[in-house]
């Protein structure tokens, strides 16, 4: 992994971001709970963001989505609806929707009124499970759906409005490993087909890394956003965590531990 | 005595029984859904003093049932009673002071007409002896309320799933939560006018209960719902009717009682199936 100079860019100059946040500041009663936060995601490009828990990832994203003001900076962002991938989504085994109804509800479910089904909309809906590989359970109960499962549908949801930016929070904190990086080489396969700006949230970033291009890394409130190699530096994470971490390589795969106690055998 | 379809109050209750279960099966099915049987529940009990005022103020039930069932609604949602917290204290607090208030407006009515038809109406209602006027007035509160719920169908459905979700695409959750509620307190009134205020809540979920366990899709939920209510109405009715002859003092037995009997035993039939289904399954939960 090429160790970079250190140099922390924020903003790159002349990209076509699909998200660019300057000087994001915010509080919530009276709490900093992001501090001059800035970082851009352009399409094609698959970021992932980083922290522990309460550094503010969920603020970000609440920003991004238009749910919380910025109290300082500027936010730009898709004027059209973006792809949003919640994070813990439970549904009631007894809900009676369909992997398909949810994803149905993507294309339009905020208008107010009921639309009678079209062939195009239908196709529109199989388009989309297909690509996210939903086929064999787009017929169950949405609430009987396996982590993995259901984060396929919701993603299929988040799409079929054909969004420039998606935002994941936390997509991978209920699934094992497996379904992790299932899910996370769907999502950048995603991205990179269909010219997405991709943006997740994860406090372990290993199932991200194979495929990140940025990272924006949060810690109390700052940001501090490069490339993968710029970020992810036993250095540079030990100094935002303020606990030692270290960033391994073990057989090609890059690992980021924590804690004294580590012993590379 | 008449032939049961001579009978005049007859086909007032299978008008009346007919708009309420159609309503009360589509509206149930997303409180169902939506996990708020609890508020239905509250909403019926304070129909409780609605319909003890407007029996002492000598208009229609009806009218009494529909103003305190929007208002509270209305209320309820302002002051968050989905809240678990909330809702602790406004049933230990407001439910009990509402219905105190009726048990004195009840007592009212019964000295003042020296009868026990009042208490009798409100809390378990008296379908065969409501006025014809009431059915088109009852078939128009319907029809809105269904046109309202067609209205804010996809908001509320998508804030169902995922509140978070439904406002990250702009929907106005609370405004959309708020109209379903007072939607909701309409829809107890309609069910409180056929089995009274305290069996309303079983006419607006059984129904819907049943249907969510044999379709997976909310349209057909609600169309199994409206057809379950409207089944068990009916029977209900003929029941009700054949119930004269009937020991011990052959004057009827009360509409209300057959209605909630036969939902409840739908619900036995397709509940106890699945449970047992279940504990047959391999490793099922």
């Amino acid at each position: 992994m090429s160790a970079a100079t250190g140099t922390r860019t924020g903003v790159p100059p002349n990209a076509e971001a699909a998200l660019r946040l300057e000087g994001v500041s915010v509080a919530l009663s009276g709490r900093r709970v992001l501090d001059d936060v800035s970082f851009a995601v352009e399409r094609g490009e698959f970021v992932g963001i980083i922290g522990a828990n309460g550094a503010g990832k969920t603020t970000v994203f609440r920003v991004v989505l238009g749910l919380l003001p910025a109290g300082g900076g500027t936010v730009e962002r898709p004027r059209r609806h973006i792809g949003y991938v919640p994070q813990k989504v439970a549904i009631d085994p007894d809900t009676p929707l369909r992997a398909r109804d949810l994803v149905t509800l993507g294309i339009d479910g905020e208008r107010f009124g009921i639309r009678l089904p079209s062939r195009a909309r239908r196709a529109r809906v199989e388009e989309m499970i297909e690509a996210v590989g939903a086929g064999r359970f787009a017929d169950a109960r949405v609430g009987t759906l396996s982590g993995g499962e259901l984060q396929r549908v919701l993603i299929a949801h988040a799409l079929v409005g054909e969004p420039t930016l998606l935002i994941m929070d936390e997509p991978l904190a209920n699934l094992d490993i497996k379904s992790g990086h299932e899910i996370v080489e769907l999502v950048a396969r995603l991205t990179h087909e269909r010219g997405l700006a991709a943006l997740l949230s994860a406090h372990d970033m290993n199932a991200l890394l194979p495929h990140m291009d940025r990272v924006v890394y949060l810690a109390d409130g700052r940001a501090v956003s490069g490339t993968t190699g710029e970020v992810v530096r036993s250095d540079v994470l030990s100094e935002l965590y303020r606990y030692p971490v270290r960033v391994l390589e073990v057989d090609g795969t890059v690992l980021i531990v924590g804690g004294h106690e580590v012993r590379v055998r | 005595m008449t032939g049961f379809f001579q009978s005049g109050p007859v086909h007032v209750a299978l008008a009346a029984g007919a708009v309420t279960a159609v309503v009360s099966g589509v509206v149930g099915v997303l409180v169902v859904v939506r996990g708020q049987s609890f508020a239905g529940h509250a909403l019926g009990d304070l129909g409780t003093l609605g319909g003890s005022g407007a029996f002492l103020a000598q208009v229609s039930p009806l009218w009494g049932f529909v103003g305190v069932g929007a208002v509270v609604a209305g209320a309820m949602e302002l002051f968050g009673v989905q809240r678990r917290r909330g809702r602790d204290v406004a049933t230990g607090v407001v439910l009990g002071a509402a219905l105190g208030v009726s048990a004195l407006l009840l007592y009212l009515d019964t000295t003042s007409t020296s009868t026990a038809g009042a208490t009798v109406t409100v809390l378990f209602g008296s379908l065969f002896a409501a006025s014809p006027a009431s059915v088109p007035e009852m078939a128009g509160l319907g029809a809105l309320g269904l046109v309202a719920l067609a209205v804010v169908y996809r908001p509320l459905l998508l804030s169902s799933v995922h509140p978070e979700l439904a406002s990250a695409r702009g929907v106005p959750v609370r405004s959309v939560a708020f109209g379903f509620l007072v939607l909701v307190g309409v829809t107890v009134s309609l069910t409180s006018m056929v089995v009274g205020t305290i069996l309303s809540p079983a006419l607006l979920v059984g129904p819907a209960a049943c249907a969510l366990r044999v379709s997976r899709r909310p349209p057909v939920a609600m169309v199994v719902a409206a057809g379950v209510g409207l089944a068990a109405t009916w029977a209900g009715v003929a029941l009700a009717y054949a119930s004269y002859r009937w020991p011990p003092s052959h004057s009827g037995w009360p509409i209300s009682f057959f209605i909630v009997a036969i939902v409840f035993v739908a619900f036995l039939a397709v509940e106890l199936p699945s449970r047992i289904r279940r504990r047959r399954a391999p490793g099922g939960a």
